[in-house]
């Protein structure tokens, strides 16, 4: 029978939560560097017991950690398991070391001004879909890095940041590279959103990158509602059967494309509101999609104290909201951009964190919900493995 | 033998309890002790000092013999007590909570 594994990054630690595939009966490990933040987890499309965790701190920086028996143990990559064993081992790999090629140079500051760019720390790593050594790594200050050995050492792909990165600035979260989107269909094109950068796109595997934002208006957030970097892209998504259809959620606004970003139209619809964080893609169906409306930029909790997913099956415009079994008064949570991910059974299931510390699993398509975890701390990141 | 004592978060990384204690020649200083710590457990690379500058990170700081050692210019020599292990360099977390 095949099982679910919920690979969940926390601000006190990462913890995995598995099930078979009926998706009823939990089992919760962790935490998984306990006390540390762990901004995201995520297994290989190649070999999914191999699985990426970022492991951060405001006091001691950043650290990368590899697991290769589906999160059994762990490693900073560079350390194999047998260095470890016995009472003289301890870790050998350095990993943790994001140096920007070429100069930092300057993006713009809260105020206005140019400041330099100064990595803090990981806050996405996305592994490739071919290769178990090969992943991305969408870091704060905004860029993007790359290891082809697994993990043991990381290089910039520097050609982002050109893209008018003196106008990027960061947002209340900071300015991070916090979604990258690899192209099933063509190796070389990569998707990824920055918070108050706006949306990329890469033809050449990083070489070279463009701005993907025609069609975005940030009435209130740009002195030029319509320009081309400087957007708050909160999360993009596709499914692996289309990937030129892509949606966003944008600071305030859903939109998708049809044409890899070349062009986008916003489906808010008959949202609540269109401000939220996660969007996601149902396994099954390419044109259905959820979100999680939040009240308001000022007020990050949901609207009237009810915690609903929608759902849209027509790829926007035309929401429905899904209420059974999740809160429906006095919640004041949130979900952040990277605590949503679905499963690939079928029914296909859908699963998110709060920042109250629930996960919450639906094994019909978001019809009904249950919290498989209540009392996690902060979740920052969702994502989930199916496997055999 | 000069005696480090780590914060817990650098001991569970490094994967040591209790003190680490390292050899080191003459002069000893505060860069000297990192230098042969990160030798020793490469994986604290980054995380008391940054990787490029060597600049201690905001929230470390450097304890020795009740004296707080972050600010002293990197050639300045240790007290001799904690150069003959009479007593334990401290690297410290910054206290920042509630």
């Amino acid at each position: 029978m095949s099982a679910i594994r919920i690979l969940v990054g926390t601000k006190k630690g990462a913890f995995i939560l598995t099930a078979d595939g009926r998706r009823k009966n939990w089992k919760v490990s962790g935490p998984h560097f306990a006390g540390w933040e762990i901004y995201h987890v995520k297994g290989s499309p190649a070999d999914p017991n191999r699985i990426f965790a970022s492991q951060t701190s405001g006091w001691f920086g950043q650290i990368i950690q590899r697991s290769d028996d589906g999160g059994k143990t762990w490693n900073t990559p560079g350390s194999s398991p047998e260095e470890l064993k016995g009472a003289g081992g301890f870790p050998k790999g350095e990993s943790n070391k994001f140096v920007y090629e070429g100069g930092a140079g300057t993006h713009k500051w809260y105020d206005g001004t140019q400041h330099p760019w100064e990595f803090k720390r990981v806050w996405h790593i996305e592994p490739s879909l071919t290769d178990p050594d090969t992943a991305y790594a969408g870091v704060e200050d905004a860029a993007i890095f790359k290891t082809t050995d697994g993990g043991k050492t990381w290089k910039e792909l520097p050609g982002l940041r050109k893209v008018k990165g003196d106008l990027w600035q960061p947002g209340a979260g900071g300015m991070a590279v916090h979604t990258i989107l690899l192209d099933p269909k063509n190796e070389k094109r990569i998707f990824v959103a920055i918070s108050a950068g706006g949306c990329f796109r890469t033809d050449d595997a990083g070489k070279t990158w463009k701005p993907i934002t025609r069609g975005l208006k940030s009435l209130y957030e740009l002195p030029d509602p319509d320009a081309e970097v400087g957007h708050c892209v909160h999360r993009i998504a596709l499914h692996p059967s289309r990937p030129d259809v892509l949606f966003m959620q944008k600071h305030w606004d859903v939109l998708r494309t049809d044409n890899a970003g070349e062009q986008w139209t916003e489906v808010s619809g008959n949202l609540p509101s269109d401000f939220g964080f996660p969007i996601d893609v149902h396994a099954h169906e390419p044109e259905t999609i959820f979100v999680v409306p939040i009240k308001s930029d000022s007020e990050h909790y949901p609207p009237d104290g009810k915690l609903r997913v929608y759902r849209s099956k027509t790829g926007g415009n035309e929401w429905e909201p899904l209420t059974k079994g999740l809160p429906q008064k006095d919640c004041y949570v949130n979900v952040l951009r990277d605590a949503m991910a679905v499963d690939q059974l079928d029914p296909g299931g859908v699963y998110f964190g709060t920042t109250g510390g629930q996960v919450y699993a639906s094994a019909a398509g978001g019809n009904s919900w249950n919290a498989v975890v209540r009392d996690l701390p902060t979740v920052y990141s969702v994502e989930v493995q199916t496997l055999p | 033998m000069i005696r480090v004592m780590l914060p817990f978060h650098l001991r569970n990384l490094a994967r040591v309890e209790g003190e680490v204690q390292l050899e080191i020649a003459a002069p000893a200083t505060v860069p000297a002790v990192l230098d042969a710590l990160e030798r020793k457990f490469p994986v604290l690379r980054g995380t008391i000092r940054d990787h490029g500058t060597l600049k201690r990170r905001p929230f470390i700081r450097f304890f020795a013999c009740k004296e707080d050692w972050s600010l002293e210019p990197p050639d300045t020599p240790l007290p001799e007590a904690v150069i003959d292990g009479t007593e334990p360099f401290l690297i410290i977390g910054a206290i920042a909570g509630g």
